[in-house]
């Protein structure tokens, strides 16, 4: 998977929350080319290629999405759905933002 | 400490890093918030080696923990590349929080090491950059048997020995562990140490103990405050005695040893584990100058009352000549006092509780 704002054909559009733009030189939404069967941990991957305090701020060492980051897929929870390996098919939001949470 | 000197007070919180300095330690100056709506667990000062390096434990509840450095005293922080301090993939586990940052003796130049939740000790030999697993702890049999404090599982003190390769990490809960070669194998020293909270006879290891110092002039003593009972050892932690009496109280968390001479020490005490308030809401200091035969109380300067407890980490002492004594409660009063523990007065008020705090004479 790379970044391609240049390839439109399997591209989805990645919403990036404003607490962690410092980790993606202050972009607020990436674009980012999709395979057929792409899902959630292959985008992360991706995201996370050359920027690895972004991708631990959003995935443990483990792999497993952090407790109070949420992730959507066109809206959907990715929790409600099959998690990391919610497919993301071309054409799609992902939303990244931290849940509700902190004293 | 020079008389032109600058100490540095490093205040982590629940809700971000506050900085202190002074130049006298009466007057001191308040910078504004440091990862604010970050806690700070843990912070640490290293002035070795001629420069000063200042570490932040920072824990995200949304995006998780990780350890920065400044050597600006604060104006500006790093983060390596690839992050400082994770496990690998095949540990099957993943790092919650950083519990302490402890600078290793001069003698070790370069090397830091961090005490971490889960229980876990780390050390750096690139002065903070990058830490890597302790395996002889992690690996260590008994890790499975080990709990957790009401505060998470965690190793909150690594003490290395500047005498020899001796290190000492304490956990809650786990207790005190030994390694003699540097930290390539472990055993527990908890013999005398209670464990209420456990049935049976006292065991070999699960106790609570909070906190530990060690002694500065002679590495093999050492102090503990333990949940429930105030401790101290002469030979390196292979038995432990009661030092309680005299206090009003034999619970708390902090534990503080004198960084130039032998046996003296203090502690904050609290009422009870089912009463963490300083006894009778009155919030005192108690210092020991014969190795815990005796205490004698301060609070001059201190409040008449007050009911919010001093955590394991929220006390420190400076390294100047006469030594500062430092600590924060979790109402988010700091108080400092530069003669010792004699007498205190209010550094900084109404921040969120006080996690840690280090103090040092720093290096401009």
């Amino acid at each position: 998977m790379r970044t391609a704002a240049t390839d439109a054909r399997g591209a989805v559009t990645v919403l990036i929350p404003t607490l962690l733009r410092a980790y993606i030189d202050g972009r607020s939404e990436v674009s980012m080319d999709v395979p057929d069967d792409g899902d959630v941990a292959s985008l992360l991957d991706g995201l996370g290629e050359g920027r690895p305090l972004l991708d631990q701020r959003i995935r443990e060492e483990t792999g497993a999405l952090r407790r109070y980051v949420n992730i959507y897929v066109d809206g959907e929870d990715v929790r409600r759905l099959d998690g990391l390996g919610t497919a993301v098919p071309a054409g799609s939001t992902v939303m990244i933002i931290q849940s509700v949470a902190g004293g | 400490m020079s008389a032109a000197g600058t100490t540095l007070l490093a205040i982590g919180t629940k809700k971000g890093l506050w900085l202190a300095t002074s130049t006298d330690r009466a007057t001191w100056s308040l910078s504004d918030p440091l990862f604010l709506m970050e806690e700070i667990p843990s912070v640490g000062i290293d002035t070795r080696g001629g420069r000063t390096r200042l570490f932040a434990g920072r824990m995200s509840w949304h995006f998780g923990p990780c350890i920065a450095h400044s050597d600006d005293l604060g104006s500006t922080w790093t983060e390596p590349k690839e992050g400082s301090i994770r496990f690998a993939a095949e540990d099957g586990a993943a790092l919650e929080r950083v519990w302490q940052i402890q600078p290793d003796a001069e003698s070790r130049p370069g090397v830091v090491w961090a005490g971490c939740q889960p229980i876990s000790v780390w050390k750096s030999t690139d002065h903070g950059e990058t830490f890597e697993l302790n395996r002889g702890l992690w690996d260590h049999p008994h890790r499975s048997e080990w709990g957790a404090g009401f505060g998470g599982a965690a190793a909150h003190t690594v003490l290395p020995s500047p005498a020899d390769e001796t290190l000492h990490v304490a956990m809650s809960t786990g207790g005190v562990y030994r390694s003699d070669d540097g930290g390539t194998s472990w055993e527990p020293k908890n013999k005398g140490i209670s464990a209420y909270f456990m049935p049976g006879p006292e065991p070999e290891f699960g106790q609570c103990v909070h906190k530990v110092a060690r002694d500065a002039v002679d590495p093999d003593r050492l102090f503990a405050q333990n949940h429930h009972g105030v401790y101290a050892s002469t030979d390196r932690g292979d038995s432990w005695q009661s030092i309680a009496d005299g206090l009003p109280a034999d619970f708390g968390f902090v534990m503080l040893s004198h960084p130039h001479r032998s046996g003296t020490a203090w502690v904050i005490p609290l009422k009870a584990d089912g009463e963490r308030i300083p006894p009778d809401g009155h919030l005192a200091v108690h210092r020991t100058d014969d190795g815990g035969a005796s205490w004698q109380a301060s609070d001059a300067g201190l409040p008449t009352s007050e009911f919010n407890a001093v955590l394991r980490d929220a006390a420190c002492v400076d390294d100047a000549d006469t030594t500062g004594v430092y600590f924060g409660t979790r109402g988010g009063s700091v108080y400092g006092s530069a003669d010792e523990g004699r007498t205190f007065q209010e550094i900084a008020s109404h921040l969120p509780d006080v996690l840690s705090v280090r103090a040092a004479v720093v290096l401009a």
